[in-house]
């Protein structure tokens, strides 16, 4: 279980957000919505520690995630805006790359097997500089297939997506949703996911 | 986890190796241009020979730094670092012992070769080596602490210089004492424990320092 308590943000000298309040059982989905600059990239960050919250907690199996550490980390994936794809490498050597540093480490035939499904077939040992935007970002959903944790952390991840794409980030969420896991994604953009259990979470300015 | 990090790092050295190389030939350049400044007078080049190649090493260490994490931070696989369940000392450990093999070892290497020409002995190019190999560790160490300050700030190059090339000074001092002890025919052993313990000492620390500067830099 993922549970906000009370959390607030300030960045600067503005207050992005206060009294931000949510308990997540295993198989919710979670739409954080909200204007630009309204603060759910800040959100997130906070939620997966990267940032320091103004005030308030997040907890993870009832325990702070700042007294969890490492240990939270094992639970979580985070996608943000920058995708994480180093582009000097292959599609294939970025997947086994970011895999490997968090523990799962995959063979070739796998690799290939995966970035097949994600539509780079064929183009798997290229330099990621030479994929388009839409290709990396498809490179940095790859791990999603891969990944076996229970907190997935999406920050406008269908941007720059084709339809095809969409489609599989859909059934990626569903199928995570489905055996348990958690997801928080932020997006303007409905996913239009079919029997799971929603909440939506509104940000204003 | 250390290994794949450490061969991340050199494969991404190995394809963008012009790097790499232009810190190498910066400092073959700069070393050699000072025997042909000063020409052939033996006593005077052997007497400066230690100072000037190691700071010549430390200028070259300052043009790969900025790398360190500068790229990793570009594309956000710096974030997806942080976020791995792997202790962040570790990775910057990691990071640390390939940006030495990749930026450092070729100094070391090429050091006795170049230092010829400051008619140096042989026992002598012997000492700069080990110097270097004891010392150039330490460079790569102090210098992660900051280029993770600097991460992200504009102008962070200089900045980086500012806040290194002091705290770089025991080595230098300790480095090159070593060198001038061996000219002098009198035994460099003090120096290079002192160099060791320094290494050591910023092995254990600057990491550390380096991940908490990390996760500041970051936010």
């Amino acid at each position: 279980m993922l549970e906000a308590i009370n959390l607030g943000c300030v960045r600067g000298d503005r207050r992005l957000f206060e009294g931000v309040n949510f308990s997540l059982t295993p198989g919710t989905y979670l739409q954080l919505q909200g204007p630009n600059g309204s603060g759910k990239t800040s959100l997130l960050r906070i939620i997966c520690g990267l940032l320091t919250q103004a005030e308030g907690e997040v907890r993870w199996q009832g325990a702070n995630i700042r007294s969890l550490g490492e240990d939270y980390f094992t639970a979580l994936t985070y996608l943000g805006h920058r995708n994480g794809v180093k582009d000097e490498l292959s599609a294939l050597e970025n997947l086994r790359v970011s895999n490997a540093l968090n523990g799962i480490e995959i063979n070739n035939n796998k690799a290939r097997e995966v970035l097949r499904k994600m539509g780079i077939g064929g183009r798997e040992s290229l330099p990621a500089r030479l994929l388009s935007e839409g290709q990396r970002r498809r490179v940095a959903l790859a791990r999603l297939a891969v990944c076996n944790t229970s907190v997935w952390l999406l920050d406008e991840v269908l941007t720059s997506l084709d339809r095809a794409a969409i489609g599989l980030v859909r059934s990626l969420i569903e199928e995570h949703l489905s055996g348990g896991g958690i997801a928080i994604v932020a997006t303007h953009q409905e996913l239009g996911l079919s029997g799971v259990s929603l909440q939506r979470l509104e940000l204003a300015t | 986890m250390l290994r794949w990090i450490v061969w991340r790092d050199l494969i991404l050295a190995w394809r963008r190796r012009a790097d790499v190389l232009s810190t190498l030939f910066f400092f073959v350049i700069v070393v050699s241009l000072f025997p042909l400044g000063i020409g052939p007078e033996t006593q005077l080049l052997r007497t400066i020979a230690p100072g000037v190649v190691w700071v010549a090493a430390l200028l070259a260490s300052m043009l790969s730094l900025g790398r360190l994490f500068a790229n990793d931070y570009q594309d956000g696989t710096l974030e997806q670092l942080l976020l791995t369940p792997q202790p962040l000392y570790l990775i910057v450990l990691g990071k640390v012992l390939a940006q030495w093999l990749v930026a450092e070892i070729p100094l070391v290497l090429i050091a006795p070769l170049i230092g010829v020409q400051f008619d140096l002995s042989r026992e002598t190019l012997l000492v700069l080596f080990v110097t270097l190999l004891l010392g150039t560790p330490v460079l790569s160490l102090i210098g992660s602490i900051g280029a993770a300050l600097t991460l992200g700030l504009r102008g962070s190059g200089v900045l980086i210089s500012l806040l290194v090339l002091p705290l770089y000074i025991p080595v230098l001092i300790f480095g090159a004492g070593a060198v001038d002890a061996s000219i002098m025919g009198s035994s460099p052993q003090s120096n290079l424990y002192l160099l060791g313990a320094i290494t050591v000492l910023s092995l254990t620390f600057a990491p550390w320092a380096t991940s908490a500067a990390l996760r500041i830099s970051l936010e």
